[in-house]
């Protein structure tokens, strides 16, 4: 296989692609799956075959659209028609009518365009549209011509520049721009470097990068592959959380596809260029995700961080310089290669361009993942795309950036999406949830609930993570209980800012974001719970109950 | 541990394939738990020994990880996701029900050994929230009702 090679298969597959009228996508991922994907996937295999259309009807098993709450998915093309609540049953229906008199099933229509409106797909390109499992759907989508291009045309210098000129920064979290930690591990002296990508998305209620993974995991190997070209590594390790056993496995399988068209290995197509990835599996430790903690954990160490400087950049893995990147910002350089750095920072808003992933949950009418550009409005995304609270319910607030991200109300809905905006109300991008709460949730309840995550997840390293949290969760049991007093307000005030302050990593540093912001923007939820022992959601002081319950 | 045992067998390849590395004990732990189901005290001991590393770190490491089980689990396992989602759809009431129906708590299991109920931070099934995996079966959109009736049904297949 060389350079020319992957040209050839694109044009193989799409004339190949080009035989058939229909392609049916079933969506196969963890969403739909549960739901009965596969039953579904089974029924048009055996449904096409009934109508003698299977000459002109290709039916794929896909990756997800993101219309999680009405799965099984379906995706007719062309035109795009997606079908909602698919069951073994209907599909024989949506066959004889949609394929054979070319009439679509309304009825069964997803009825709300509106969720896609708003949303700008670029890192999800190929998710819902490609088999995950064939490497020649990817390639038949542009992908790998990046790499090809890189390898052929650019020098390792050009590739930084022009991830640089993207002004791409990293979804992680922090949102540190990419061309310039890319420069930093270029420029390191020491040899071997390493890549490391981040997959362990431990923030409950996100799935973000679980979907990507499974949708089009061919996106974050060429992304790792023009990263290793550009700062010079011949080693790169892909981190994954355990509890993602589909995205393992379609992970697993993309790399053995990879090797064998030697897109990885000892000579990557022909040019003498060197690298290979290796999956490493997490074990349920939110920490993990910190980088110097992922550092130590691919090492085969309790997953716990250590003080930076020195920054990985020149003191990684085994002390070697090293580059760690979650998915998501990996599945943007192709693009990035593909159309040039000027044309991806004119995405966004200049100082947060291209999209952001987001997991939308909680009390929205319409739960998925989404894909939306940099400076979209937190009303654009509850309202217009989630459709609003359902069951007639009252908006109350929205949690952006998992538990560690921040609750906010109502007023502050037009606040545009992106990292300096949200940091600067006490919230952070984190890797990406939204959680919509309605007036059936208590921020009370809420703000602890995250705080015993964090105090389950600290690693117990640096003390004011340790013990301050710990103290906070006991003033959270005591206001939630009835035994409080209006000075506990001041000492969670207290606690949270010398925890934010004075903490070693970024776990410890935004741990008390939920509490802040609730004492911020909820305050007299607290003192009703303090001064009237009262929950206005019904959460608390239910102890005595149950008690008479049981 | 028996070194005719096939589950030891497999573990002593899988670590030979790693080259007894230091920088493999997750693997090898992950590997060990699918084989035996979760790491008891001789397993660590015995890894311990065979990649000469001290007790404390491998003890360490399979503690530190929520993934890793050190007990041995039931016949029968029910996990409930407690991530923000399921926990903002109820999650916690399902859990309750469990726990009062069958008369234990979160990472317990029953007496006779048929049933645990442990908990997950997230599968990552939020759009579908909440969720409860009985044995490998993940239970979207969980109610009480669906899920005691599943449990009842599991259990009373053994």
């Amino acid at each position: 296989m060389n350079l020319a090679d992957i040209q050839k298969i694109a044009e193989q597959e799409v004339d190949f692609e080009r035989a058939y009228k229909y392609r049916i996508n079933v969506c196969c991922s963890s969403g739909c799956v549960p739901l009965g994907a596969f039953k579904v996937l089974k029924a048009f295999e055996e449904a096409v075959k009934e109508f003698g259309v299977e000459k002109e009807c290709k039916v794929a098993k896909t990756g997800c659209v993101g219309t999680c709450s009405v799965g099984p998915a379906v995706v007719i093309e062309p035109g795009d028609y997606l079908y909602q609540n698919v069951t073994p049953e209907k599909v024989r229906e949506v066959v004889r009518d949609h394929i054979v008199l070319g009439l679509p099933v309304k009825g069964m229509l997803y009825g709300n365009p509106a969720f896609f409106k708003k949303q700008h797909r670029l890192v999800l390109r190929n998710a819902g549209k490609i088999d995950p499992t064939r490497i020649q759907d990817y390639i038949a989508m542009g992908g790998y011509s990046a790499i090809v291009k890189c390898l052929a045309t650019m020098t390792p210098q050009g590739v930084i520049y022009e991830v640089a000129t993207s002004k791409l920064r990293g979804r992680g979290g922090a949102g540190f721009p990419t061309g310039q930690k890319w420069g930093l591990v270029a420029r390191a002296h020491g040899k071997p470097k390493y890549i490391v990508a981040n997959l362990d998305e431990g923030d409950p209620g996100v799935f973000a990068n679980r979907t990507l993974a499974e949708a089009d995991p061919h996106a974050i190997l060429e992304g790792m592959l023009i990263a290793a070209y550009a700062i010079g590594a011949e080693k790169g390790y892909l981190y994954i959380r355990s509890e993602y056993p589909l995205a393992i496995q379609t992970l697993q399988r993309a790399i053995a596809q990879a090797k064998s068209l030697s897109l990885l290995g000892d000579n990557v197509l022909e040019t003498g260029f060197k690298f290979d990835v290796e999956l490493r599996f997490g074990a349920g430790a939110f920490v993990a995700g910190e980088e110097t903690a992922i550092l130590a954990s691919v090492e085969g160490c309790r997953a716990m961080p250590r003080p930076r400087p020195p920054y990985p950049a020149n003191s990684g893995l085994w002390g070697k310089p090293t580059l760690i990147q979650n998915v998501e910002t990996l599945a943007n350089i192709p693009i990035i290669i593909q159309n040039g750095g000027a044309w991806f920072s004119k995405i966004g808003t200049p100082r947060c361009t291209g999209t952001k992933c987001f997991s939308l949950t909680g009390k929205t009418n319409n739960p998925g993942l989404i894909e939306v550009p940099m400076g979209i409005t937190l009303r654009e995304v509850v309202f217009d795309i989630g459709g609003g609270v359902p069951e007639g319910r009252k908006f109350k607030a929205v949690l952006v950036g998992g538990p560690s991200g921040g609750c906010l109300p109502d007023a502050l809905l037009d606040l545009p999406i992106d990292y300096d905006s949200l940091t600067r109300v006490g919230a952070i991008m984190g890797s990406g949830g939204i959680v919509v709460l309605d007036d059936h949730s208590c921020m009370v309840d809420t703000a602890k609930f995250f705080t015993e995550f964090c105090v389950d997840e600290s690693c117990g390293r640096c003390t004011p993570c340790r013990a301050g949290l710990a103290r906070i969760k006991e003033v959270f049991a005591g206001i939630t209980e009835g035994n409080a007093r209006m000075e506990d307000i001041t000492t969670l005030e207290k606690a949270s800012v010398y925890i934010r302050d004075a903490s070693l990593c970024g776990l410890g540093q935004t741990a008390p974001n939920p509490v802040l912001t609730t004492l911020r923007y909820f305050r007299d939820e607290y003192v009703e719970h303090i001064r009237d022992k009262t929950c206005r959601a019904g959460k608390c002081f239910k102890k005595e109950e149950k008690g008479v319950e049981q | 541990m028996s070194k005719d045992d096939s589950r030891r067998v497999i573990l002593e390849k899988v670590m030979r394939d790693h080259g007894y590395q230091e920088s493999a004990l997750l693997e090898i732990l992950h590997k060990a738990q699918e084989l035996y189901g979760y790491l008891d005290k001789e397993l660590l001991m015995d890894i311990s020994g065979s990649l000469n590393l001290p007790p404390s770190h491998v003890f360490g490491v399979a503690t530190f990880y929520s993934f890793f089980k050190l007990k041995r689990p039931g016949q029968h396992v029910v996990t409930g996701c407690m991530g923000t989602a399921c926990y903002v759809k109820g999650a916690d009431e399902i859990m309750q029900a469990v726990e009062r129906e069958y008369n234990i708590k979160r990472g317990e299991a029953t007496p006779d050994g048929k049933l645990s109920l442990l908990v997950t931070r997230c599968i990552g099934a939020c759009a579908m929230a909440p969720t409860i995996i009985v044995d490998d079966e993940v239970i979207a959109k969980a109610t009480k009702e669906i899920v005691l009736q599943k449990i009842k049904q599991v259990l009373g297949g053994t």
